[in-house]
């Protein structure tokens, strides 16, 4: 009996602890930042957001998060497919080697990229001669963006790919149809799931991004400003209302895509 | 003949993107040789950071591991928490997945910066927390906590809870339960997910940056520094410490890839 | 173990998985909770083990209300559906788990081990893992390791449902036998009425949450209390309109009645078959199938389409022969009552002495 009271004191001790942190820790902030875009009220919060640096900066952000978005959704889908289905010396390092942007810090990856694209670099020197710069920027921001979210569309085609039976292929192929047909209409719109999913977190995840994009971007406002530098410089510029306002706005698009992805994982898993 | 090209491709994507850059972060470390490698390594600034990046990686890991382990928990397993709370509350567990680190650091400003109620109240009490260590670590906390969480979670459900009931209908208590049975079914899970929460600890850069101010020999962490060390184009210096965090980030990975196949065994 | 339950309910959100079920079992007997699956089996048998909480209702063993035991306490082995063996543990860790979370001595759990290894015909399978075992091991694994502690109730969740056809069988006899032998009081569920009526002292058949009817497997065949009972044990047919048939005119007293055939009550052939042809209705064969063991036959008398068996031994019928069909007797039921009724006709009004 007494170990059955303790128990209970023991059980009753860790649930607070637990939801108290999970309170405190994620619920709070997430309050509090709203809570302070709207401090200043309806027209503040308007007024931050709809400003003009403020808003070029979100609409950039969205811009490169998209071009981003479709050339990883493209390749992602491109190196599941090769690393899935054929056998090739080297395969199994590749494939841990997707990982590697989840792993690397963001920024050193920002480093490297100013390394390597830099105008003293034979990469910056040969684009220069062809007459565009690729540092300070878009391109380097595209290319850091594709960087950091590189494994997401990868990581979500895979399991697809490994779940497809193979006698759905040949069905297909019994039934009189050519390979590209058969990729077309039996295995794409298998995989297509994935690359939806896998390409909505890499879109959200470039919106968020900051330590490579920070580095390489050259940060001029209205040209190469992207929203979360932005909010940074409000942030160090003592604006606090400003910088949640956008904030906001980011978060409310991320959260979206969040939810959505939720949402189309559960119907597909039908949990 | 597609074959061929689709590998092709396949390595040329990889080389260009992931190979090389890390290739070109070693040789800039050496630009000026070993000493300037070392002597960029060890500058007293750059141990001071190294030292920050440690206390947060030890701290955060061990008190997300515990939280995130005890929440998964009871998302899966708890009948004291209602259904539609258990789903809430996990899809609340992703949201710093998409809260983008710089945004992250100013939630923790706003809400115990020195002009907050509580920042006030902590600083009066002696405890500065933006612009110094328990900032830092509590932004670190909030943008690693779901990585536990998330590598937990399916495992707990795909056991389902009938080994756990059958150590119950044994006589074993929790406690028991906990490390006899269900203990030895998530531990590479765990470990998959602390590996992933240090990597992320050694690399986060936005959240901590705004919450810690980046004050050198304060509460300079190495991404900081290395950002530091850019803007005031000391590249040199800024590759050797990139390369540490860079070697660290290797070795996790093949740790993790380790910790994989371990979890996908048991 | 005496088990006693009164008054039980319990819902989840709102749907009612067990709805006011009493019963008690006498100490040693076998008991097969049946029903189909959804029913609420499984839901009383967790109440009982103290991994559901009821929301009224007592649950009594010995005569001590156990409602506030944790499952812990309560002493029962219970035997899951997929076993919920510990899969990093071999298997002679997981029947020695019981008797290590008690902190029995080592060289008991030791002889205790050896003893229901050898009981239940693992021996040389103690250092396996569950999954180097075939289902039927892995079941008696899952016995043996509730068996340990030496529980004084035994409680097992659709114990053959995983297992092969096959081995079901000797599995379930083996089943009988060992809890014959070690007299303990067991409580099993499942939805298959074969393996109930074989395995079971007592039968009690849950549907919709209800305690429909206990009783020996042959009561419960012989006089089912209600409607589903009947139609749940055995094969039937139902009848709409019962009274139409001949020899059941008396039905069309009760407006409503339906009647409930099964396939042994009724007896077919041609005309030479039967001595009392005015018991008798006119029939046709529609179909007939092999059985292995007899002919199953389904014939239409009028509207009504019957299904039968018949011996391998008479004359073989063909679809589209005419016959004789005796019905014997009907399970009339309508919304009110129930009842068992035999064929009026079949007391010959001028009985012949031979």
């Amino acid at each position: 009996m007494t170990n059955m009271l303790q128990s209970r004191w023991w059980s009753w001790g860790f649930r607070s602890a637990v939801l108290l942190y999970f309170v405190l820790l994620i619920v709070f902030p997430i309050l509090g930042i709203y809570g302070q875009s709207l401090s200043g009220g309806w027209h503040a919060f308007l007024d931050n957001v709809t400003e003009a640096l403020a808003w070029k900066s979100v609409l950039l952000t969205v811009k490169l998060a998209l071009i981003s978005t479709a050339i990883n959704a493209a390749i992602g889908t491109m190196a599941a497919w090769v690393l899935i289905r054929y056998r090739f010396p080297g395969r199994r390092l590749l494939n841990s080697l997707v990982d590697l942007p989840f792993a690397l810090p963001t920024a050193v990856v920002g480093l490297m990229i100013l390394l390597l694209l830099g105008p003293r670099s034979p990469i910056g020197q040969g684009a220069e001669s062809l007459g565009f710069t690729i540092l300070f920027h878009e391109p380097a921001i595209v290319i850091a963006m594709v960087f950091v979210t590189f494994p997401f569309v990868i990581r979500s085609v895979q399991p697809l790919l490994e779940e497809l039976d193979a006698s759905e292929e040949e069905a297909a192929y019994t039934m009189g149809a050519s390979p590209a047909r058969t990729f077309f209409r039996v295995i794409l719109p298998c995989m297509l799931p994935g690359i939806a999913s896998g390409a909505m977190l890499a879109f959200s995840r470039a919106l968020a991004e900051f330590g490579a994009v920070v580095l390489v971007a050259g940060n001029i406002p209205g040209k190469t400003l992207i929203a979360s530098v932005y909010i940074f410089g409000e942030i160090e510029s003592d604006n606090p209302a400003g910088a949640a306002a956008i904030s906001v706005l980011l978060l409310t698009l991320s959260f979206l895509i969040l939810w959505i992805v939720n949402y189309v994982q559960t119907r597909r898993t039908g949990r | 003949m597609m074959r061929r090209l689709w590998i092709g491709l396949t390595v040329v994507v990889f080389g260009l993107l992931l190979i090389i850059p890390l290739f070109r972060i070693a040789q800039g470390a050496f630009d000026s040789g070993w000493s300037g490698f070392w002597h960029g390594l060890t500058r007293p600034e750059a141990l001071h950071a190294l030292l920050m990046t440690g206390i947060i990686a030890v701290v955060v890991t061990i008190v997300n591991a515990f939280f995130g382990v005890m929440l998964s928990l009871y998302l899966v397993r708890a009948t004291w928490l209602g259904r539609k709370l258990k789903r809430l509350m996990n899809s609340i567990v992703d949201l710093p997945f998409a809260v983008s680190p710089v945004i992250g650091g100013l939630m923790i400003v706003l809400l115990m910066g020195p002009d907050t109620a509580l920042g006030a109240l902590l600083g009066r009490a002696g405890i500065d927390i933006v612009y110094a260590l328990p900032g830092m670590v509590v932004a670190t906390l909030f943008v690693t906590f779901p990585l536990v969480v998330r590598e937990v979670i399916p495992v707990l459900q795909e056991i389902g809870s009938q080994q756990e009931e059958a150590a119950h209908m044994m006589g074993a208590y929790a406690w028991t339960t906990f490390w006899r049975v269900t203990w030895p079914s998530i531990r590479w899970s765990v470990v998959y997910g602390v590996v992933l929460t240090v990597a992320r600890c050694l690399g986060e850069f936005g959240a901590v940056l705004v919450v810690s101010g980046n004050i050198l020999f304060k509460t300079q962490t190495a991404t900081t520094l290395v950002y530091q060390d850019v803007e005031n184009f000391n590249l040199t210096a800024a590759n050797a410490v990139a390369l540490a965090l860079a070697a660290g980030s290797v070795l996790l990975l093949l740790f993790m890839e380790w910790a994989k196949s371990r979890k996908e065994v048991h | 173990m005496h088990v006693e339950v009164r008054g039980l309910n319990k819902k989840f959100g709102t749907f009612q998985a067990v709805k006011d079920v009493e019963f008690s079992i006498a100490k040693g007997q076998l008991i097969g909770l049946l029903g189909p699956s959804g029913g609420g089996k499984t839901s009383i048998l967790r109440m009982l083990a103290g991994l559901e909480t009821p929301d009224e209702g007592d649950i009594v063993f010995h005569g001590q209300r156990v409602n506030d035991l944790p499952p812990q306490e309560r002493g029962i082995g219970f035997v899951f559906q997929n076993y919920a063996l510990f899969k990093h543990m071999t298997v002679a860790e997981n029947i020695a788990f019981g008797l290590e979370v008690k902190k029995w001595p080592k060289a008991k759990v030791k002889e205790r081990v050896a003893e229901l290894v050898e009981l239940t015909g693992l021996k040389g399978f103690e250092s396996r893992y569950p999954h180097q075992l075939s289902g039927g091991q892995r079941q008696r694994v899952a016995f043996a390791r509730a068996l340990a502690p030496e529980p004084q109730l035994l409680l097992l969740d659709e114990p053959f449902a995983a297992i092969d056809a096959k081995i079901r069988h000797e599995l379930r006899s083996w089943l009988r036998e060992m809890i014959d032998r070690l007299g303990i009081t067991s409580i099993f569920v499942t939805h298959d009425q074969d393996e109930a009526i074989e395995v079971a002292d007592e039968i009690m058949i849950i549907n919709q949450g209800r305690l429909e009817q206990k009783g020996s497997p042959w009561e419960i065949y012989k006089d089912p209390q209600t409607p589903f009972v009947a139609g749940f044990i055995g094969e039937s047919t139902i009848v709409e309109d019962i009274a139409s048939l001949r020899g059941f005119a008396d039905a069309a007293i009760w407006p409503g009645t339906k009647g409930l055939i099964r396939p042994e009550y009724i007896e077919i052939g041609k005309e030479s078959e039967f001595s009392l042809l005015s018991a008798t209705e006119a029939g046709k064969v529609k179909h007939i199938h092999f059985r292995g063991s007899e002919w199953l036959v389904e014939v239409a008398v009028g509207g009504i389409k019957l299904v039968t068996y018949r011996s391998l031994e008479k004359e073989v019928l063909h679809p589209g022969d005419a016959v004789q069909v005796l019905v014997h007797r009907a399970y009339l039921f309508n919304d009110n009552d129930s009842w068992v009724m035999e064929n009026k006709l079949k007391e010959d009004p001028m009985p012949v002495h031979i």
